[in-house]
This record gives C-alpha cells, structure tokens and sequence, in this order.
C-alpha cells in the first residue's frame, strides 16, 4: 500500500523520512556489529590468520581457539609426541600438530559457572529487593521519602570503583574476599539502586485501583501485590532484569580486584587466556563470543517485554 | 445483606476537608443515592465505609458490628469503581471469580462456576466470559466490573459514579437493569452519582453531599419539592432552579432574600403577570423547548410549549406560583 491509497496523518513521518529513518538505524546497527562479527570470525581463525596483515575476510576455519580456551597444553620434543599414541581427539592433534600435547582442562569452565551463579544470582536478588522497595515507595508515605530515593540513587552517581578499596578492605575482614556470596552481595547492592528506580517508575504506572479491588475483594495487601501487582509490572521486571544482568556479567574491576582462585569470573579470566603461549588471539575470541551466549539468550527470552519496557514506564516518569 | 449505619464520621486530606460529621443509615435492602457535585465528598464517603480510608473520628458499623478499625477484606463490602479497575492480565470469567477465589473464602471451584455464569447471564456478557477483560467495549466492560461485586453476597454494594463513563443510551439501559437487579436480589447499595436522573429514578433514598456536609436525605421527591437550601434546590430539576433576588417581586414573606422557581413555579404569559422579562433565545430540544429570559438583567431559564411560537425579542410576563423562599444564607424560609 502506497500513501496515496492510505489515510495520511500529517503527525506521521512521509516515505522518504521513513526510509531515511530505516537507512540510519541499519547503517548504525551495522557499525555496532563489526566488532563482534570480527571477534566472532576471529574465534574460528587459526592463529597465523588471526595477526595476518591484510586481515583475512575469507580463511579456513579452524577449532583451535576453542581448544586452547578449553584445555591447558605443555609443550613437548617432536620425538616424545611421536613416542606417543594416536591423539585422543581433535583438540589433541592440533596440539600436537604444534609440538604440544593436552596437559588438561582449562580453568574457563569454572570461570564460566562462577560468571552465571553470580551474575543470575545478584539480579534475582536486586530485582526481588527493587521490587518490593519501589512497591513501598510507590505505594506507602514513607517518611523522608525524597531524601531516600535521592540517597538510593546518589550511591550511582560515583564511579562504583572509587569504593573499591574499602570493600576490598571490609571484604577481607569479613572474609568474603573471593567467595560467590561475596561478589553476589556486591553486585546486588549496586544493581539495587537501578532497579529501584527504574520499578518504581513502572508500578507508579499501575493504578492503585487495582490493590484496592482486590483487598476489598478478600485479599490481604501482600496477597493483593502478588496477585494484581506483580502480574501487571512484568514488563518492568523483564527490563529491570536484563540491565542488571548485563552490569553484573559485563563487571570486570571489582572482579579483578577481589575474586582470584575460587569466585573469579570469566570476565578477568578471559585477558589471561593469551598469556599462555603466546599471543593467542583466537582462544580470546572464542572466550569472548561464548561469554556473549548466555545475555544474547536472556535477551531473547525477554525480548518481548524489554522492548514496551524501554519504550513505556521507565523513560515516561 | 445488612443495615450500614455512619455515625458522625470526618476525613481531612491535609488542609482539605473531604467529609465532617457525615452520619448516615442504609437500611436492609435500601438504595440509597449520594448525589453531589465533583468534590464534594461522596468517593470518601464510600472509601471510609470500604475501609480504603481511615476515618479521622466517627464509627462505621456493618450489621451491628464497629468495622471502623478493620481492614477492607474484613468488612464484608463489595466496590464498583468509576473506572471499572478490572484487572488487565485477567479474563472476564477470572476477573469476576477474583473475589471468590479470595484465600479466606474457599469456594468450590464448582460453586465458583455455577455462580460466575449465573451472574454473567443476569448481566448478558455470558459470550465474553473467556474473553481478557481488555478486549471489551466500555459497556460490557463496565457491566464486569457490576457483575464481579455481584458475585458475592456481601452487607453492601458501594457504587461510585458506575455508569459515568457510559454514552446516554447505555447508561439508561443499565440503570434499568441495575434497579432490576437490586429489586430481584433485595440487594442493600450506596450508590454515589453526580448525575440527578439516576439518584431520582434509582434510588429510595437520595442524600445530597456538599462541601463534605449531608445537606438533607428523604425520598426523592421530598428532596425535589421540599429542599432544605438552596444548594439541594439546585442539584434537581431539569432545566436548574432560577434563584432570583426577592426584590424583583412584590409580596414576599419577610426575612425572604431569594426566590427559587423551577419550570412548574412559573407561569408564562402575554401581559398580566407579576413582572415582564425578554426572550434571549430558544433553545428547541424536540419534545421541549428550553426558554432563556431576561428579567431585570437576571438570567432565568424555563421550559416552554414548543407551539408558543416565542422568538428572541418577545416581552412575556411572568407569575411565580408556589415558588420555594429562601433567606440570606440560603436556607429554606416557609411560604
């Protein structure tokens, strides 16, 4: 359908702004994307393609950045590898293509549990709290209730690092230095303040009508949250959750500064994986795109919501 | 169903007074109407009785029990509210069993059935019952938010302005309907409205509610023939009472500031009135012609037989017959 055949509003943009409009995001989504299509093809390269000087658009893709992320090599004679059996599997002949053998896994599988419990764990946990908080500030007259929401959201205005050395201090008096309790607590406290903000502004949207329903109806006020409430701030939920999730999986300083043998992250892991080796891009790369797997997935689950989330509640407020 | 009695009961929000000293009987299977302008306490009025508002002194008492201190599920009360407040991510059928569904309440999942059906007959939305109460008309969804308070039987069924947000035609079909309803279930309402035609029409009591005060409460034709002010004179009567000062006519009772005269206190000529006024403009509705007149500079709006064959311009003159005598603050004063 053409807009001669249509009813045209004069508020609505024509074709022509239309199409410039379209031209413009996808011109933009393209230059966002480059970085990670090049870390994605550089995670299939072998290492001479990955530093080759014209970089290589067309190559032969090879596992060997998946299998070096994954394992630990030595580095063994040419006669010792020959002395040996056939290789067990194809992270093994590559190896021993480059006169290594597979000593054992790699510390990223751990690195990459620790990741998803601290990250899932502290956004279930800001989202509950920011939830139940924003419901009290919405809802209820809290004494000082101005001072509050400013004082939640002042604790953002600071680089979150500049308070890195007292917690790192508190940290290791309390000994949660290096423990998933201890990065989970961290990350909630700061995603808190977030999702306070942003929730209330969704459950401001919700009309109090409906609470008062249903309490007269017979429900108690907790009831009545759980039932008509929570319901209806979904949206606010799927979004709220998402950029907290993204802060604490993207989080790297205080990873690197208070996690190293038993909580670390994957986020501090990932830069040592080329310290091993040599320069050994492609295992980096693929680190990086699985790193990617598990917000990528979230993203989509939500994706419905977080799109009227960003949209609506949040901005209108 | 019960008798709900408000004892002297006042609600201050901040500075603003919304209801002082309101004290008021519903009898057992009784309608009663509120009638008042936007803002004079009538939604607070409800809300204390709901238990949504904490009265700042009085009591409420629901079937002989003081309710004053309980919490609204406790009060045994179902609420329509004006904007139907249906629950969005429910369907009609889940929206009008929420109440029974209640954790205090436990009915049968079977009797939850049986009932919401028999209701969704009664208010003709059976067809919709599993539609999501978003995806209704504003009739259909307002005859839910109706049907999900009559799904109980609770002491009272407080209304506030359910039909408001209706277009004409709807809004006088389910005001039959609703009067039906509440004949057929012998059902005790308060039901809060600005609109005068449904308080006369529905109600057997009308209270009319100014400024947070009960002015007068009585059958509604005692509060149309026998207002207590001129406030209740002026919330019934189509077209409004004219209040006129008392010294355009002669012979007046003493202490007499203000002459109220509706339409039938009025009697139009051609000369030989007690005074003469000018035709502004005729207002045709139909059936009824609306009469704008000047009198001595004064405003005064009648009704007038459409064959009179009156035009802007014309000189009639005008009688008071039995009018309503009202003094300086505007109280009644005996003819």
């Amino acid at each position: 359908m053409t807009s001669a055949t249509t009813a045209h509003s004069v508020v609505e943009p024509s074709a022509a702004t239309r199409r410039f409009a379209g031209s413009l995001v996808v011109l933009y989504a393209v230059i966002t994307m480059i970085p990670l299509v090049w870390i994605m093809l550089t995670a299939f390269k072998s290492p001479d393609d990955a530093i080759s000087y014209p970089p290589k658009v067309m190559f032969k893709p090879s596992l060997e950045g998946f299998c070096n992320l994954f394992t630990t090599r030595s580095r063994q004679t040419p006669d010792f590898i020959r002395s040996l059996g056939p290789p067990q599997g194809l992270c093994d002949s590559i190896a021993r293509s480059r006169n290594m053998v597979v000593a054992g896994p790699s510390n990223y599988v751990p690195r990459f549990v620790n990741s998803l419990i601290i990250a899932f764990g502290s956004t279930v946990l800001a989202v509950a709290l920011g939830t139940l908080s924003a419901y009290g500030f919405s809802r209820f007259r809290v004494p000082l209730k101005d001072d509050l929401l400013f004082f939640i959201l002042s604790t953002r205005m600071m680089p979150p690092i500049a308070v890195a050395i007292p917690i790192y201090l508190m940290y290791r008096t309390v000994g949660l230095s290096d423990t998933r309790l201890g990065m989970i607590l961290l990350y909630t406290s700061v995603n808190v303040s977030l999702a306070v903000w942003l929730l209330k502004g969704f459950i401001d949207e919700i009309p109090r009508e409906y609470e008062e329903a249903a309490m007269i109806d017979g429900y108690t006020r907790f009831q009545a949250f759980v039932k008509v409430v929570l319901p209806q701030a979904t949206t606010g939920i799927a979004a709220t959750a998402i950029f907290c999730l993204i802060f604490a999986w993207n989080e790297y300083a205080f990873a690197v500064l208070l996690t190293s043998g038993n909580a670390q992250t994957a986020p501090p892991f990932i830069p040592i994986i080329i310290g091993e080796g040599g320069q050994d891009w492609p295992a980096v790369a693929a680190g990086t795109t699985l790193f990617l797997v598990p917000i990528v997935v979230f993203t989509v689950l939500l994706r419905k919501h977080l799109l009227r989330g960003i949209t609506f509640g949040a901005v209108r407020k | 169903m019960a008798e709900v009695e408000i004892n002297a009961v006042s609600k201050a929000f901040g500075k603003a007074q919304a209801v002082s000293g309101l004290s008021l009987t519903v009898g057992d299977g009784e309608f009663v109407a509120l009638l008042g302008p936007t803002g004079a306490g009538k939604t607070t009025a409800l809300r204390l009785i709901a238990g949504l508002e904490r009265p700042d002194c009085g009591s409420i008492r629901i079937d002989g029990r003081d309710v004053t201190g309980d919490a609204p599920a406790d009060r045994d009360v179902a609420f329509v509210f004006q904007q139907y407040s249906l629950y969005p991510h429910l369907t009609v059928f889940e929206n009008m069993a929420f109440a029974l569904r209640a954790p205090t309440r436990r009915v049968p999942e079977a009797d939850i059935r049986a009932k919401v059906q028999e209701v969704a007959r009664l208010l003709h939305i059976e067809s919709k019952l599993h539609n999501k109460a978003t995806q209704l008309s504003g009739g259909q969804m307002q005859r839910v938010a109706i049907g999900r308070a009559l799904v109980r039987s609770p002491s009272i069924y407080l209304m506030d302005e359910p039909l408001s947000s209706l277009d004409a035609k709807l809004r006088g079909e389910l005001r039959l309907e609703l009067k039906r309803i509440q004949v057929d279930l012998g059902a005790t309402i308060l039901y809060v409205t600005h609109d005068q035609t449904e308080a006369m029409t529905m109600a057997s009591r009308i209270g009319v509610i100014e400024a947070g005060r009960l002015m007068q409460i009585g059958s509604p034709r005692e509060i149309y023939e026998n207002p207590v002010n001129a406030h209740v004179a002026a919330r019934l009567g189509q077209p409004t009472i004219n209040l006129l000062p008392a010294a355009l006519f002669a012979g007046v009772p003493a202490g007499v500031e203000t002459i109220g005269a509706r339409t039938e206190h009025l009697t139009i000529g051609r000369g030989g009135g007690d005074v003469s006024a000018t035709v502004k403009r005729v207002e045709h509705l139909g059936d009824q012609s609306h009469l704008h007149l000047d009198l001595g500079g004064r405003p005064v709006v009648t009704l007038a037989d459409p064959e009179a064959g009156l035009g802007a311009g014309d000189e009639v003159s005008l009688r008071l017959n039995k009018p309503l005598f009202f003094d300086a603050k505007g109280w009644r004063v005996a003819a």
